[in-house]
């Protein structure tokens, strides 16, 4: 199979609509491409590029319109059974039995592929092994943390060996620690088994990992290529800036506005700048901000994304945020108003948690934690999956009570006066938790109401949801049908309906496409501004930055607290001088579980 | 690829990918709380339910008497009510009072004995009663007046007997009632709810177990193994099939040893029917689920059209025959008509074949047509 030349996927001319009520979606725009055989090729694109559909069709779940599609040298078209017997393949939503043990969910796809009981030992071993979950073979895959829910998956769709692998958005929700896991399980294969895979990934450092990537775009293919030759497109437009004059989010947003500057993004210290043309004499000069230092630096993956999107028109439907000049500048001047009243040397704590702890029967999902987060900070709240994280936001809320110790939010302690402290809470749930049936005005209609405005307030902060978030083209479309950015727009804004002074945010951008993401840290950078105080977890390690300070837990307690610079510079070495936040991250958890397992 | 013997996965039908569904769905089914309750507790509810709350018999019924002239006649005959189970009868002064416990719905009927009561028996042998019932509720109305009557004719046969006087009546009514002699609603309500239980293991679990693999999204990835279509929903059906013949059987035995209800007919033809039976719920249940792929529609279209025809136009509470015809013509839909026919002759008058034969042939029917509809309609793909 590894010397096979051709092609292991062949698409020709495919097209692919759904109907719905109303209108039709062109999920898949005429579309051809070849991918190699023993390889890993990356799917990448915004929300509603129309990647899941891709692979469903290559899994012969989904009939084409028109074309050819050819996988593994079997027409899928004709001959979907063929293919699903030879290929493996995890859906978004993996496709475990929440109340079957890790065992016999593997036991099940030993027997439906037909994997005689006589060899069924070895693979096991060697999965188990690879995916270090041995130890939990007989805990139901419901009672499983969301990482190891995705290895098992992984390992399910590798008990018989598949010549392809189709993982759709694997590390979606996982940890740094899960998904470092999850790739080392996929390369073995690749490097033992010689299997090819194709894999949709929303994390763009992970495409940097694959040999090929194919880049989506509404149906259509922008570019297929590896890498480096993605980022080679990039040379001589991405720099470095730094300036001690101001703050890093607030150089981002000056520089983001500087013309010729096509993307500005922290990174770590300093602000990542990419430009829209190559800047070939020299170095890009900004006038009118102080103290600048720039230096060229090498282009990520991400770059080339952003600059390949930014140049197709973005269509209205998608979920990309279109960059409204107009809107811009309103934003731009909020900030600038409110920046000068607000010191980043307010010592006023606005939450205060002290030795918090939450027992679920014997079991301690939170051991104690304490930090206080100051008015108009950003803070970080970062772990792997199943550290405590959601139990800790949950008390913060006032949604779970607390086991033992004091939670007091806006000066209020939670523990006595919970609801007079949430009505200055704004939340934003992991999930999607608006009302799917209703349209966007009934919604924020009801939220408004829910939150006590009515009236002439009521129609104002409606109307401001409607401008600040552009929803007003979507205004009578059901929730549910709302591109997946929007619906993170309106339930953003369902959240903010009150004013609240304090912002949760649960794993907001989980799921979201880099571009949506950037337009979502872009509003709540002008929040933070603005004297709101913003609690968020995140898995994306890139994004910790953003924040003025962070805690990590482990297991329901607490690794490290500070700010992103002081957390980093505790793990420079002389291999690693500038280590990234998830270089932090996962060297923290990992000294924590040495500590834990003595050897 | 090129060998000559396909590949175990590439055969159309592999034994060890169903028994691998078949073990999966098991192990869910033991697992999951609301699969027990549904197939062995709430058929237990059910039955303790029906079996001992609700009856459809006239049993101490509140009657008020008026007795415009009492004597030992009216005592006698009144008498007769107070020793009879069926009755409580109480004394009321004026017919006035009467009306107002009437209204009240402090008793269901009154009788009233004329001043002549004594002078028409001992003169015609034949005393006048004056009746009024509530007939609010028509089925126990009719049952009570016929009740009533009965002892009624009763006393005056007696009384004519001990006075050696012949009985002037001119027809004589004589009841007989057959297979259930003593009248007990419960010995056709509990079979007749072996079938309604049935119906909610076979169509409702099996409806909602389906739906449920798609709202988890575990369909989609048992769709890309080598799993055939017939595999996958005969691994659905089997453990479901023996779980609501476990159902049955629990019924059965409940009907027999806690009910007393009598079995005249032969258990073999009882369980073959059952199974017959159990195939077309499991057949409406799948057919079901092929239709939406969320678990609260699954739920509610199997109450609309399982659950609720299984027990209001089942025959198993109400009489088909004297439902409107429309509605008559309904019940043919209606798989568990057919076996709560089958069910209450095998319990309550024996193996009566005509019956039998002509019902399984009907069912035998619709799980054909069920069965063909699923084929029909069900791929492996997500469209």
């Amino acid at each position: 199979m590894k010397n096979t030349p051709e092609a292991i996927i062949q698409l020709n001319n495919i097209s692919l609509s759904f109907t719905l009520p109303g209108r039709t979606i062109t999920a898949l725009d005429n579309i051809s491409l070849n991918v190699k055989a023993g390889q890993i090729t990356g799917l990448i694109g915004p929300d509603g590029a129309g990647k899941t559909t891709l692979m469903r069709l290559l899994s012969g779940l989904l009939k084409p319109d028109s074309g050819q599609a050819t996988v593994l040298g079997i027409d899928v078209v004709k001959n979907p059974q063929e293919i699903q017997s030879v290929i493996g393949y995890m859906p978004q939503r993996f496709g475990l039995y929440e109340d079957l043990t890790v065992q016999e969910n593997m036991d099940l796809y030993a027997d439906l592929h037909n994997i005689p009981v006589s060899q069924r030992a070895s693979r096991y071993e060697k999965l188990l092994s690879m995916s270090q979950m041995a130890p939990f073979t007989s805990r139901l895959a419901g009672k499983l943390s969301g990482g190891m829910k995705q290895k098992l998956g992984l390992a399910c769709a590798l008990v018989s060996p598949p010549r392809l692998l189709i993982l759709d958005e694997p590390t979606v929700g996982v940890d740094p620690v899960s998904r470092r896991e999850l790739w080392q399980i996929i390369n073995q294969m690749l490097q033992e088994e010689h299997i090819s895979v194709l894999m949709s990934t929303a994390y763009l450092d992970e495409a940097e990992r694959c040999d090929d990537v194919i880049l989506m775009h509404e149906g259509r293919i922008l570019d297929q290529a590896s890498p480096d030759d993605f980022s080679e497109k990039m040379h001589n437009r991405t720099f470095l800036a730094h300036s001690e004059a101001l703050s890093k989010r607030h150089l981002q947003f000056r520089l983001s506005r500087e013309p010729g500057v096509l993307d500005a993004l922290i990174d770590n210290d300093d602000i990542h700048l990419v430009m829209q043309e190559p800047v070939t004499d020299g170095l890009p000069v900004f006038k009118d901000i102080d103290n600048l230092t720039i230096h060229p630096t090498r282009p990520h993956f991400e770059d080339a994304f952003i600059a390949l999107l930014k140049k197709n028109p973005v269509a209205k439907n998608t979920s990309i945020a279109t960059t409204n000049s107009e809107n811009k500048d309103k934003t731009a001047l909020s900030i600038e108003d409110t920046s000068n009243n607000v010191s980043n040397d307010t010592t006023e704590s606005i939450i205060k948690v002290d030795k918090v702890v939450r027992r679920f029967g014997d079991f301690y999902a939170v051991k104690g934690i304490s930090f206080e987060v100051k008015k108009g900070e950003i803070f970080g709240l970062l772990g792997a999956n199943g550290a405590g994280k959601s139990t800790l936001f949950r008390m913060l809320c006032g949604l779970l009570p607390v086991s033992d110790g004091r939670v007091e939010v806006a000066g209020h302690n939670l523990r006595t006066a919970s609801a007079t402290a949430r009505a200055h809470i704004g939340y934003m749930a992991q999930r999607f938790s608006l009302y799917t049936n209703l349209t966007i005005k009934q919604n924020l209609m009801f939220f408004s109401k829910a939150y006590g405005l009515r009236g002439k307030k009521q129609q104002e902060r409606i109307q401001w949801a409607l401008d600040e978030f552009e929803l007003q083209e979507y205004l009578n479309t059901n929730s549910n049908d709302l591109p997946l950015g929007y619906k993170q727009r309106l339930a953003f804004a369902a959240a903010l309906m009150h004013e609240p002074d304090i912002l949760f945010l649960d794993e907001p951008t989980s799921g979201v496409d880099p571009l949506a993401r950037r337009e979502f840290w872009q509003r709540t950078n002008a929040l933070a501004e603005s004297g709101v105080t913003v609690l968020v977890t995140t898995h994306f390690m890139d994004e910790a930055n953003y924040c003025d300070r962070l805690i990590i837990m482990a297991s329901g307690t607490e690794l490290a607290t500070g700010s992103p610079e002081e957390l980093r510079s505790r793990f420079k070495s002389e291999q690693n001088p500038q280590p990234s936040m998830e270089d932090t991250f996962i060297a923290l958890v990992e000294s924590k579980t040495q500590q834990g397992q003595p050897s | 690829m090129n060998e000559h013997t396909p590949a175990p996965t590439q055969q159309s039908f592999s034994p060890q990918r169903l028994k691998g569904i078949v073990r999966k769905e098991s192990l869910q089914i033991i697992r999951d709380p609301s699969s027990i309750a549904i197939a062995f507790v709430l058929p237990v509810v059910l039955l303790l339910l029906f079996g001992y709350g609700v009856s459809l018999d006239a049993k101490h019924v509140p009657i008020g008497f008026v007795v415009d002239n009492p004597d030992t006649n009216t005592q006698s005959f009144i008498g007769m009510f107070k020793h009879s189970d069926y009755f409580e009868p109480q004394r009321f002064i004026t017919t006035h009072e009467a009306k107002q416990a009437l209204k009240a719905r402090k008793i269901f009927g009154i009788v009233r004995l004329r001043s002549d009561f004594s002078d028409q028996l001992l003169s015609f042998g034949e005393a006048p009663i004056e009746l009024i019932v509530n007939g609010v509720d028509a089925n126990q109305a009719r049952i009570t007046e016929g009740y009533i009557l009965s002892i009624w004719q009763l006393w005056m046969s007696r009384t004519a007997q001990e006075q050696g006087k012949p009985l002037h009546i001119p027809i004589t009514i004589e009841q007989r009632v057959w297979f259930n002699p003593a009248l007990k609603s419960r010995n056709y309500l509990v079979p007749g709810l072996i079938a309604v239980i049935m119906t909610l293991i076979g169509a409702m679990l099996t409806a909602m177990v389906v739906a449920r693999e798609w709202e988890r999204g575990t369909m989609e990835a048992i769709l890309v193994t080598p799993v055939r279509l017939k595999e996958f929903l005969l691994g659905k059906l089997i453990p479901y099939f023996i779980l609501g013949m476990g159902g049955m059987l629990l019924s059965v035995a409940m009907a027999y040893w806690q009910f007393d209800v009598p079995f005249r007919g032969s258990f073999v033809v009882l369980f073959f029917a059952s199974a017959l039976f159990m195939l077309t719920c499991l057949g409406l249940g799948l057919f079901i689920s092929t239709i939406t792929r969320s678990q609260f529609v699954a739920g509610e279209i199997s109450i609309l059209v399982s659950f609720l025809p299984a027990f209001i136009l089942s025959g198993f509470i109400f009489d088909i025959n004297s439902m409107p015809v429309v509605i008559q013509w309904l019940t043919h839909l209606v798989p568990a008509r057919y076996f709560v026919d089958i069910i209450q002759s095998i319990f309550l008058a024996g193996n009566v074949w005509p019956i039998i034969l002509k019902n399984c042939a009907y069912l035998i029917l619709m799980s054909a047509v069920f069965f063909i509809l699923i084929i029909k309609k069900s791929h492996k793909s997500l469209e």
